[in-house]
């Protein structure tokens, strides 16, 4: 029975729906995360990410469908699930008159089985600002403090509600890395982001969600070429005009336009290939949605 | 159980170390009490001094009870620290009860220093009802307490909670009896008194110091400060929030 749970995937979700009034945030979603994966719940603002991702944690009660988190009921609350989470906000602050090291021991004595603090404030890069106080930390060193505390329970699985929305370039590269680390310790990571290049660079896998529906779901590679097989091929012909044309395969048209290049001495200028990136099929999909609800 | 208590020890701990380390809240605290009896006790005439200590007291417990509690789960709702202590295994009553008695530990003390400062500045008499003042400053503690969370789920941000506290907190302390009797004050003034717990607080407190006081001649005032303390309960179970509503 202890190895068909452990086994069993971290999150299942079926048929998931909440409405606030009148409003319906999520339509009926279904996605399963194994364990181990780092999971993307990719959409842009008020797609419904963070009412499935409140659902998950426990903190909002489902209106319908079917929702498993490590083998638990998020909604009853169980202090035994709790113990296995770890829960990143998406905006949270601190009280302000305590240091990161006095925070983090305090967070270790609420688990069963804590990380050694120290530990955890290495990991996520706060030796040098451990014994500041909290208000004297940078934006950027908070949502790092934000981390250490939703890991040093030693979680299972671990929640990250939009990690890196207001970073500049280089905190969301530290904070790429620190979640690139969660994955080799082996952890699940359930991540919500408005950012392709950051769903694209540290999912395993990404659903693209948009007014509380799942409009496609897969790898990075898979929602790239998959969804869209389409390849685009432009050039400049001998006039001068730049040229763009969508194919299944691009074989014919290249052999097409070397060989014409070729019998008339000159080159083919300008020549691209490209299979559509992410981006690409993200736009496609919810500029399609929005026709969709525009024509309803 | 035994958990609970531990869990619940950490976090008191935890709060004291803050208080502790915020200067302002300190002073206002532990100096400011002294500061108002010095000055209340100056402007009253030695026979009526008498009312001065169970009147700062009251208006202290009220300070650090009732306007602390609103004011700090505003900002703590606010920054979304109880939505991620709710997010942890934390038992919600070791949370909660950490933070209740930091404040009720802060009330307590001042209680004491009042009592105190009075005996050495002015030479009044130790408290001639013991029990008395026990059983009040328990009472009245967590009637305040309770009315303070009750009262946080009104204050819509944590810009806006010292105007919302100052809007109950200073009517009640010049109404309720804290600077003179609410006796001696127009009808409409002591009738709106007799109805505020801060009045019956402080006329208990005031029994437990007089000769002629005691608990039997105040279980009226008791009953009412305990029927607001139940009430401010009913209202903070019912309707606290661990999230600031949604705009």
């Amino acid at each position: 029975m202890m190895g068909a749970v452990s086994t069993s995937p971290a999150i299942e979700v079926c048929g998931l729906r909440k409405a606030y009034g009148e409003h319906e945030a999520v339509r009926g979603i279904d996605f399963t995360v194994g364990r181990g994966e780092v999971f993307g719940l990719l959409g842009p603002n008020g797609a419904g990410k963070t009412t499935t991702v409140e659902i998950l944690e426990g903190y909002r009660a489902r209106d319908a469908g079917e929702v498993s988190v490590l083998g638990f009921d998020p909604e009853r609350r169980e202090r035994a699930l709790r113990e296995k989470l770890g829960i990143v906000l998406q905006s949270c602050g601190f009280d302000r008159h305590l240091s990161p090291r006095e925070l983090v021991e305090h967070w270790a004595t609420l688990y069963p089985h804590p990380r050694d603090p120290a530990e955890v404030i290495a990991l996520v890069g706060l030796e040098d600002k451990q014994d500041d106080l909290v208000r004297k930390l940078s934006g950027g060193q908070q949502r790092r403090l934000d981390l250490a505390l939703a890991l040093v329970g030693d979680p299972d699985l671990i929640f990250l509600d939009e990690p890196t929305t207001g970073f500049d370039p280089a905190a969301r590269r530290a904070a790429w890395g620190a979640i690139r680390a969660l994955r080799d310790l082996g952890k699940t990571v359930l991540l919500t982001t408005h950012y392709l290049d950051e769903a694209q660079e540290l999912s395993d896998r990404v659903a693209i969600i948009k007014d509380g529906r799942i409009l496609a779901i897969g790898t990075p590679g898979e929602l790239g070429v998959g969804a869209a097989q389409r390849v685009r091929v432009t050039w400049r012909d001998e006039d001068g005009d730049l040229q763009e044309r969508e194919v299944d395969d691009p074989t014919q048209l290249l052999n097409d336009l070397t060989a014409d290049a070729l019998a008339r001495g000159s080159s083919v200028r300008e020549l691209t290939v490209v299979r559509p990136s992410l981006e690409d099929v993200y736009l496609e999909l919810t500029a399609e949605e929005t026709e969709e609800t525009v024509g309803v | 159980m035994s958990e609970v208590m531990t869990l619940g020890w950490h976090q008191f701990r935890l709060e004291r170390k803050q208080f502790w380390r915020n200067p302002s809240a300190a002073f206002f605290g532990f100096v400011l009490p002294i500061v108002f009896l010095l000055i209340i006790g100056a402007l009253t005439d030695a026979k009526h001094r008498d009312i001065v200590v169970p009147g700062i007291a009251g208006m202290n417990v009220m300070a650090s009870t009732f306007n602390a509690l609103g004011m700090n789960l505003t900002f703590r709702r606010e920054q979304g620290l109880l939505k991620r202590t709710r997010g942890t295994p934390m038992p919600t009553i070791s949370y909660l009860g950490g933070i209740l008695a930091n404040v009720a530990f802060n009330a307590v003390v001042q209680v004491a220093l009042v009592i105190v400062a009075g005996k050495l500045l002015f030479g009044l008499p130790w408290p001639h009802h013991w029990i008395e003042l026990i059983i009040f400053t328990v009472v009245g503690v967590f009637s305040f307490s309770a009315l303070g969370v009750a009262f946080s789920h009104v204050i819509p941000n944590f810009d806006a909670a010292p105007a919302y506290t100052n809007f109950v907190y200073l009517p009640s302390i010049l109404i309720g009896g804290v600077f003179f009797d609410p006796a001696t004050s127009s009808a409409v003034l002591s009738d709106i008194a007799r109805v505020m717990p801060i009045s019956h607080f402080v006329e208990g407190m005031r029994g437990s110091i007089r000769v002629d006081g005691g608990l039997s001649h105040h279980t009226g005032d008791l009953a009412v400060l305990a029927l607001w303390g139940a009430a401010g309960l009913w209202f903070a179970i019912r309707g606290f929030s661990w999230d600031q509503r949604r705009a």
